[in-house]
C-alpha cells in the first residue's frame, strides 16, 4: 500500500476515504477538509476521528461541563494548582505538600475483556497521576455489576476484580476503597470506573505543554504495537450492537511490570529536572499526546514516525497514530538535557527514543519514510472538535416514576418480621461483605495506608512525621439518581463529602465520573444535564471545587439505559492521621454511648429495602440539605480533634441498621440500641435519610459532645450503647454477631465460589 | 547497624522494608540489583513485590542479578538475609532454600491480617520472638504455596528449620501449612508474609512484625 501523503491528498481531492466507518458524521469529515482546505491523508483522517470521538472531544457533554467553572476555585485545603483540562486536578494541601487525584471510566473495554479492560484502566489513571508529576500513592475502584445471580456477572465480575488486583497490586499500590454495586440495568455495560491518588511537592508540578523551539520530543515506555488501534472510536463511543464482528482486537493489553519501571523512571526524570512537559498516552496514543502538547505550547512540533519503535514492523503510519499500546509516556526535554534523561531511562531498562521537537511553524508535522502525511493547525485536532447541543427533555415516564413512592409498600412490624427483614438485608448483594473482592487488592504495600476499606474513606498518610494526610471517598446511589437526577447527583456528593468527614478529614475537592447512557437520547441527556446541574449547585453551597473527571456516554444495552450513575469522589486533607475516626466498635469502647446524628424521616423510596424486599424503584429520593450536611462535617471533625469519638459510621445504603452491623462486625463488638422517641423501629433501622452519622462516645466526652450538638442546634439523639457480642434492638429482637457474620459473609463466596 | 534492602526492577515492598528496618532501630540502606557491592551492610532483605514482573516464574529472573551473586557468597559465610514473599521465592530460585512456592491453591491473589505461630526462635530473624509465638501479621501474594518433596519436608521438620506455620484455614495450600524456613545455619529465612508491614500500629494491623527486625539487630551485635 502506497502512503497517502499532503501532496497525494492535494492532487487527488476525490478519493472516497473511509469517514463514516471512523465513527464521523458528514458535517464532521467536511469541517475537517475546510480546515485543512483539502482533503486529509489517510493519517490525518486518523487522528481527527480519533480526537473528535466522543470519549477524546467531550463533544456532547462539553456545553454541560462547561458549568463546573462556575465553581470558585479555592479549596478549605489550599488553592488548586491545575484544573479542568490538564491531565488531572491539583491542590495545595500545605506544608509544601500538593496532591492530585481523578477518577476515569474503562467500562466497555472491560465489557468486552474483562481482566485486560479493567487492568488498563488502572493503569491508564496511574499514568495520568504521574504525568502532573507525582508519585501515585493509592488507588480506588467504583466497580458496577448486573444482578449478582445473573450468568453473565460470573464471567465479568471475577476478570474484573483480578485485573484491578493484578495490575495495580503489581504497580505496589494499595486499594484502599471504591464500592461493588449490583443492578440489573448494569448486566450487558458493567461500570469500570478507576480512582488514582498522587503526592508531589509544590516545586515538582509538571504541566503538559511543549514549549521551547528546538527542545526535543522524546517517547519512552513501551513499544508500540497493534492492541487498541481504534480503542477510541469504537469501543468508547458506540453501543454494542448484537451480531457485530468481535471487537477484542480494540481492547488494550497491559503490562504492570512495565507501567512499574515507568513509574520510578519518570519520578527520577523529574528530581533530575530534565523534563520540561509530559504527557501519557493513553486513548487516541500518539495522536493525542503530540496534538495535546504541540497545542498547549508554542504550537508547532515534529514528528519522524519511523523513530518510533515498534512491537510489530508491518504496522502502518496510520495505525501508529492510533495504537493505544499501553505504558508510554511522551517528554519534551532541552537538547542538553537529553543524555541525561536517557542515560536515567537505561538505568531502569526503559526504552527511549528522539521521536522529534518542538517548532515555531504552529503546525504539527509528521513524516513517514520521508514524505510528510500529516500537516494540520494542531488546536484543531485537539481542542476545536465539534460541539453538540444535544437536545435533552425530561422523560414523559418521570412523573409517573416519582408518584409511585415506596412509602405506600408494606413494611414489617413485628418484631420477628423486623429481624427477618436485617437478616435479609445484611445477606443482599449490595450490603454484603465485599472482602472477595477487596481481599484480592493489596491494602497494605507503601505502608501508610491508615484507612482502607470497608471503612467510610481510605485514609493515606502524606508525611511521616508531621502526621498530613488525605482521605478519599467514592460514592453513588444510581436509583435516587434514576428517581431525580439532579438531587441524585446532590446526594451522591453529599454522602462522598460525609464520608470523608466522619473519618475526621475536610473534605476538600471533587473528581467525578459521569456514566450515562447514550446522549442521542433526549431523556438521557436530560439525565446528565440534570446530574452536572445538581453537582455545580452541590459544590458552590459547599465551597469545593471540581477538579476533574471524566464523562462515559453509551453505557446501555439495546435501549435500556443504565441507571444515571454520576461517581463523586471527594478528597479531604487531615492535619493528624493519628486522630483519624474508624468505624468499628472494639473491645475498648465497650460501653460508649451511641448517638445518631442527623434527622430521620419517612424515606425509602429508592432504597435497598424497596429494592430488596419488593423489587420497586419509584418515588422520589431523600431530601438533600448541603447545609446540614456542613454542620455535621463540622461536629464530626472537632470531635475527632478533640477526642470526643471514638468509632463514626455514616448512613447511607440499607439505613441504621446497616451502620450499625457493618461497625459491630468491623470491631467485633455488639451494641444494644433502641429507638429515639417519636421514630417507629423500621424506619429507625430502614430509613435511609441523607445527612446521618452513627458516633460512639466515650462517657467521659459524653456532656462535651452533646453540648457541642446542643449549640449548634443540630439534631442528635441517643440510640444505645456499645456492648456484648448481639445486635440488641431493645423490644424486638436481639440476633448474635455469630449470626450477622454468617449472613453478612456467605453471599459472594457462595455465588462467585 | 546497617541493613539492606535489595531494589530489583518490580520490587513494591522495598521502601517498607526500609521504613520497618528504620522502626526497628537499624540504619537502612537501599542496594540496587545491578551493584554487586553490598555497601558495608550486617544483614539483607529481600523484599516484597514482582521482581522483572515474575512473567517467567516467580524470582527467577532476580537470581541472576549482580547483587545476588555476592549475596550469595556472603549468606554462605553467614550473612544474615530475610527473604519476604518475592524475596522468599528469590532465595528458593537461588538454591539458599530448599522448595518452591507455586500459585496459591485457590488461585487467586489474596491480602488478609494472617495467624501465625513461631516454630524456631532461634534463627538470626526471630530471636526476638517467644517459643511457639503466636503473631498476626499480613499475608499477600499470588504464589504463595510452598512446596518440596516429602524427603525435604521431613529434613526440615527433623531439623527444626520450619521457622513460621499458618494458624487456622491453610490460606494458600502450602504444605504441612508452611509459612517460612531457614537454611541449615540459621541465618538465612525465606517467609511469605510480610512482617515490614507490621511495625506501626497506624498502619498496619498489629506490630508484631517488628519482631524480625530487632532480633536481627541482636544477632549481628552477639557475632
Amino acid at each position: 500500500m502506497s502512503t497517502d501523503t499532503v501532496s497525494n491528498a492535494t492532487s487527488t481531492p476525490d478519493v472516497e476515504q473511509p469517514w463514516a466507518e471512523l465513527g464521523l458524521k458528514p458535517d464532521e469529515y467536511q469541517r475537517i477538509r475546510d480546515i485543512l482546505d483539502r482533503r486529509p491523508t489517510s493519517c490525518e483522517l486518523a487522528m481527527y476521528s480519533v480526537m473528535w470521538s466522543e470519549h477524546c472531544s467531550y463533544k456532547s457533554s462539553k456545553v454541560h461541563l462547561r458549568k463546573f467553572g462556575e465553581i470558585p476555585q479555592e479549596t478549605p485545603a489550599g488553592k488548586m494548582l491545575a484544573g479542568i483540562g490538564e491531565n488531572a486536578g491539583v491542590i495545595d494541601i500545605g506544608e509544601g505538600y500538593a496532591v492530585t487525584f481523578k477518577v476515569e471510566s474503562h467500562n466497555h473495554p472491560s465489557y468486552v475483556e474483562p481482566y485486560q479492560g479493567a487492568a488498563t484502566g488502572v493503569g491508564g489513571i496511574v499514568r495520568d497521576i504521574l504525568a502532573m508529576g507525582a508519585r501515585p500513592v493509592a488507588v480506588m475502584d467504583p466497580l458496577r455489576f448486573g444482578p449478582l445471580d445473573a450468568p453473565d456477572t460470573k464471567r465479568v465480575l471475577p476478570g474484573i476484580v483480578s485485573g484491578v488486583g493484578g495490575y495495580g497490586n503489581s504497580l505496589g499500590l494499595p486499594n484502599i476503597g471504591g464500592e461493588v454495586v449490583f443492578d440489573p440495568t448494569y448486566a450487558g455495560n458493567p461500570l469500570v470506573n478507576a480512582l488514582c491518588v498522587g503526592v508531589m511537592r509544590h516545586e515538582d508540578l509538571h504541566l503538559a505543554n511543549a514549549t521551547g523551539v528546538g527542545n526535543q520530543i522524546i517517547l519512552y515506555g513501551a513499544k508500540t504495537g497493534g492492541d487498541g488501534i481504534g480503542g477510541v472510536s469504537v469501543l468508547a463511543s458506540e453501543t454494542f450492537a448484537e451480531g457485530g464482528p468481535t471487537k477484542r482486537p480494540a481492547v488494550q493489553v497491559g503490562d504492570p511490570f512495565m507501567e512499574k519501571l515507568l513509574i520510578e523512571c519518570t519520578l527520577e526524570l523529574f528530581q533530575a529536572h530534565v523534563v520540561e512537559g509530559i504527557q501519557d498516552l493513553g486513548g487516541a496514543g500518539l495522536s493525542c499526546a503530540t496534538s495535546e502538547l504541540a497545542s498547549a505550547g508554542e504550537g508547532g512540533m515534529y514528528v519522524s514516525l519511523d523513530k518510533v519503535p515498534l512491537r510489530d514492523a508491518s504496522l502502518a503510519p496510520e495505525e501508529i497514530l492510533m495504537s493505544e499500546s499501553q505504558e508510554r509516556m511522551m517528554a519534551v526535554v532541552t537538547p542538553e538535557n537529553v543524555e541525561a534523561f536517557l542515560k536515567i531511562c537505561a538505568k531502569w531498562d526503559v526504552q527511549a527514543d528522539v521521536i522529534g521537537e518542538v517548532t515555531d511553524t504552529g503546525r504539527l508535522q509528521i513524516d513517514w519514510h520521508g514524505e510528510r502525511v500529516v500537516d494540520v493547525p494542531p488546536r484543531t485536532v485537539a481542542h476545536e472538535g465539534p460541539v453538540y447541543e444535544r437536545p435533552y427533555e425530561r422523560p414523559a415516564w418521570q412523573d409517573e416514576l416519582q408518584a409511585d413512592g415506596a412509602e405506600k409498600l408494606p413494611r414489617a412490624t413485628s418484631s420477628s418480621e423486623l429481624r427477618d427483614t436485617l437478616l435479609k438485608l445484611v445477606a443482599s448483594p449490595n450490603l454484603c461483605d465485599k472482602s472477595w473482592v477487596t481481599d484480592q487488592y493489596d491494602r497494605y504495600v507503601l505502608g501508610n495506608s491508615v484507612l482502607a476499606q470497608p471503612e467510610d474513606s481510605g485514609m493515606i498518610r502524606v508525611d511521616e512525621t508531621s502526621g498530613l494526610g488525605v482521605a478519599v471517598s467514592t460514592d453513588c446511589n444510581g436509583r435516587f439518581a434514576k428517581l431525580d437526577p439532579y438531587t441524585g447527583a446532590k446526594l451522591a456528593l453529599a454522602e462522598s463529602y460525609r464520608n470523608v468527614a466522619t473519618t475526621g478529614a475536610r473534605p476538600a475537592a471533587v473528581t467525578d465520573c459521569l456514566n450515562f447512557g447514550s446522549p442521542e437520547d433526549p431523556a438521557v441527556m436530560w439525565q446528565f444535564a440534570e446530574a452536572i446541574r445538581g453537582l455545580v449547585d452541590g459544590c458552590i453551597e459547599l465551597g469545593i471545587p471540581v477538579t476533574g473527571g471524566n464523562v462515559s456516554f453509551y453505557n446501555q444495552t439495546g435501549e435500556t439505559p443504565i441507571l444515571p450513575t454520576p461517581v463523586v469522589g471527594v478528597l479531604g486533607v487531615i492535619d493528624d492521621v493519628t486522630r483519624r475516626t474508624p468505624i468499628g466498635f472494639t473491645t475498648e469502647m465497650e460501653g460508649h454511648q451511641l448517638y445518631l446524628l442527623g434527622e430521620t424521616e419517612e424515606e425509602l423510596s429508592g432504597s435497598e429495602w424497596a429494592h430488596v424486599v419488593h423489587g420497586h424503584l419509584g418515588g422520589r429520593p431523600p431530601a438533600v440539605d448541603l447545609a446540614a450536611e456542613q454542620q455535621l462535617a463540622d461536629i464530626l471533625i472537632n470531635a475527632s480533634r478533640d477526642g470526643l469519638i471514638d468509632a463514626a459510621h455514616d448512613v447511607s445504603d440499607g439505613g441504621v441498621a446497616q451502620t450499625l452491623v457493618e461497625s459491630a462486625l468491623r470491631g467485633g463488638v455488639g451494641a444494644r440500641v433502641w429507638a429515639p422517641d417519636g421514630l417507629d423501629a423500621f424506619l429507625f433501622l430502614f430509613a435511609e435519610s441523607a445527612g446521618r452519622v452513627v458516633v460512639a462516645v466515650p462517657r467521659t466526652e459524653e456532656v462535651r459532645f452533646t453540648d457541642m450538638c446542643t449549640a449548634r442546634r443540630f439534631p442528635h439523639a441517643k440510640i444505645g450503647v456499645i456492648a456484648g457480642d448481639t445486635l440488641d434492638v431493645q423490644d424486638q429482637f436481639e440476633i448474635p454477631l455469630s449470626e450477622l457474620r454468617e449472613a453478612w459473609t456467605q453471599t459472594l463466596p457462595a455465588a462467585l465460589g | 547497624m546497617k541493613i539492606g534492602v535489595v531494589t530489583f526492577p518490580g520490587s513494591l515492598d522495598d521502601a517498607d522494608a526500609r521504613r520497618a528496618a528504620a522502626v526497628a532501630g537499624a540504619e537502612p540502606v537501599a542496594l540496587w540489583h545491578a551493584d554487586a557491592d553490598l555497601h558495608g551492610v550486617d544483614a539483607v532483605v529481600l523484599p516484597g513485590g514482582f521482581s522483572y514482573g515474575d512473567y517467567l516464574r516467580a524470582g527467577a529472573i532476580s537470581r541472576f542479578a549482580p547483587v545476588m551473586e555476592t549475596i550469595i557468597k556472603k549468606a554462605g559465610e553467614g550473612l544474615p538475609v530475610l527473604g519476604i514473599c518475592n524475596g522468599f521465592q528469590v532465595l528458593c530460585e537461588s538454591h539458599l532454600l530448599p522448595g518452591a512456592l507455586i500459585k496459591n491453591h485457590h488461585r487467586k491473589f489474596l491480602c488478609k491480617d494472617q495467624p501465625l505461630r513461631i516454630e524456631n526462635n532461634r534463627t538470626a530473624w526471630t530471636s526476638d520472638y517467644d517459643a511457639n509465638h503466636e503473631i498476626t501479621i499480613v499475608l499477600k501474594n499470588q504464589d504463595g504455596s510452598y512446596v518440596a518433596d516429602e524427603a525435604t519436608l521431613d529434613r526440615l521438620e527433623g531439623e527444626g528449620r520450619v521457622v513460621a506455620r499458618y494458624l487456622g484455614e491453610n490460606p494458600n495450600g502450602s504444605y504441612r501449612d508452611i509459612a517460612g524456613i531457614s537454611n541449615e545455619r540459621g541465618n538465612v529465612v525465606g517467609l511469605m508474609p510480610h512482617p515490614e508491614h507490621c511495625v506501626e500500629t497506624l498502619t498496619g494491623p498489629t506490630t508484631d512484625g517488628l519482631g524480625f527486625f530487632t532480633s536481627v539487630l541482636k544477632a549481628v551485635v552477639a557475632s
